[in-house]
């Protein structure tokens, strides 16, 4: 059936109902039907890593996912993982490094990191280089990104951030 | 770099994705994870009338060990393999290789039966497969049949699948005590397709190379054992010597030259990962029982 289908899914947490056609991408759904434009498109065949959101809690390139094909899913992207302070680390160490400089792969760039550092408790330099390396930056600004990266991934910021954690809840009014 | 139309089915069994390809064969396309189905469709250099996705078909996604055969479903992804205890442990082969395909938001989708039907001949499983003798089960509304990887794999993006066939099953023998494994292969930036590389399987009787595998991948029009290499290894104590003359048998082979390398870089690297996997092998060699 070439005709719409009528799709239901969460996106950013919030439960939405679409009717789309088979062809359209998952990136232009999100940009040109819901607005969502911090999905940013680039290649459109799954090499550069700009459109990078989560599916089900995964890191997937949505130019490789047609929209239909999330009915009964859950999509994040970067608008909803700001939000929720989901990657508030990442964020605040992206800007401590300038690892951003036109900002184009950013949000996927994120969204990978994010996925990553979720996958692997203690990364070696080279396996954040490896992870890191399936977004590409086309200012070649990898050396902060990297740094970025690496800042959150190490025990130190981990461990810092766990006992920020623990003090605001001892403080918290209860 | 849209798709040209096409109608959409999301069956929820194998048998209502077997009836749709039986009554659309080589009209209809079945969409796995799409990590290389979806960019030939977005440059329009693939197009088709219908798109059956399996994806909805969580009967077709499974990895169980069962009378020494590891058996994965044919829509099982990349990322529930590289993260299965149970694949480390039955095929460390597939397992190490797994880490060589693409990156992590591409193995989040990307399936082994879609891997092994689409046929690039850069793709590690195809390699993987034929270095450990693995076999296909292919299921239409009419049977099944049961394939070794070598007949199954025909060349560039080339199968056996028939039109009315869908990929259901991989089975790969449990890995044995006495065997040794190694993947390695070369690519201008992780991630990207294989320049070319190398999958080995040695089988050891003591300190005699019992059964070699040595097998290429990203050289040649789809994965291919290299039998000259093996033949230098065949038989024997693996030596330094018997690993330098299975690196210049490997090469030997006639390669493929692109926009990536040319046929002369692909044979010295296919040379080199070979000399490299078995070096490695020797050292991991287990040591003979007394």
């Amino acid at each position: 059936m070439s005709g719409e289908h009528k799709i239901e899914l969460t996106v950013n947490g919030r439960k939405i109902g679409a009717a789309v056609s088979p062809r359209l991408l998952l990136s232009d759904f999100l940009r040109d039907t819901l607005g969502l434009t911090g999905t940013h498109i680039g290649c459109e065949h799954g090499i550069c890593g700009a459109c990078t959101i989560l599916f089900d809690g995964q890191a997937a390139r949505s130019c490789l996912l047609f929209a239909v094909q999330t009915d009964g899913h859950e999509i994040w992207t970067i608008e909803g993982l700001s939000e929720t302070g989901a990657i508030a680390d990442l964020q605040e160490a992206f800007g401590k490094h300038h690892a951003l400089q036109c900002g184009y792969c950013t949000p996927g760039m994120l969204i990978a990191a994010h996925d990553f550092l979720n996958t692997h408790s203690s990364p070696s330099s080279e396996a954040i280089k490896d992870g890191m390396s399936a977004v590409l930056c086309r200012c070649t600004g990898y050396w902060n990104i990297l740094a970025a990266v690496s800042e959150v991934a190490s025990s130190e910021h981990r461990r810092m951030k766990a006992a920020e954690a623990s003090s605001t809840s001892r403080i918290a009014p209860s | 770099m849209k798709p040209a139309p096409f109608e959409y089915f999301s069956p929820k069994t194998t048998k209502a994705a077997l009836e749709l390809l039986a009554a659309h064969r080589s009209d209809a396309r079945i969409l796995a994870g799409g990590q290389s189905l979806v960019p030939l469709l977005n440059f329009r250099i693939a197009r088709f009338k219908y798109l059956i996705d399996i994806n909805g078909i969580p009967e077709l996604a499974y990895i169980k060990l069962e009378s020494d055969i590891l058996r994965i479903g044919a829509l099982t992804r990349y990322r529930a393999i590289e993260t299965s205890p149970t694949v480390a442990d039955a095929a460390p082969l597939l397992f190490e290789a797994t880490k060589w395909v693409g990156h992590l938001p591409i193995r989040t989708r990307g399936t082994i039966g879609g891997s092994l039907a689409h046929a690039d001949p850069a793709a590690e499983y195809a390699a993987v497969m034929l270095a450990l003798d693995g076999r296909v089960v292919l299921q239409s509304e009419k049977g099944a049949r049961t394939l070794d990887a070598g007949d199954f794999i025909q060349g560039m993006f080339s199968t056996a699948l028939a039109a009315d066939e869908m990929l259901v099953e991989v089975r790969i023998p449990r890995a044995r005590n006495n065997q040794v494994f190694g993947f390695e292969e070369f690519a201008r930036r992780p991630g990207d397709l294989a320049v070319m590389g190398i999958a080995v399987r040695l089988d050891f009787d003591g300190d005699r190379v019992e059964t070699a595998r040595i097998v290429s991948l990203g050289g040649q029009d789809g994965a291919c054992r290299i039998p000259e290499a093996e033949a230098e290894i065949q038989s024997r104590p693996l030596s330094a010597e018997r690993i330098e003359n299975a690196s210049r048998a490997a090469s030997d082979i006639d390669t493929h030259a692109d926009i990536h390398a040319t046929g002369a870089l692909r044979q010295h690297l296919c040379g080199t990962l070979v000399r490299r996997v078995l070096g490695r092998a020797k050292e991991a060699q287990p040591s003979p029982r007394a």
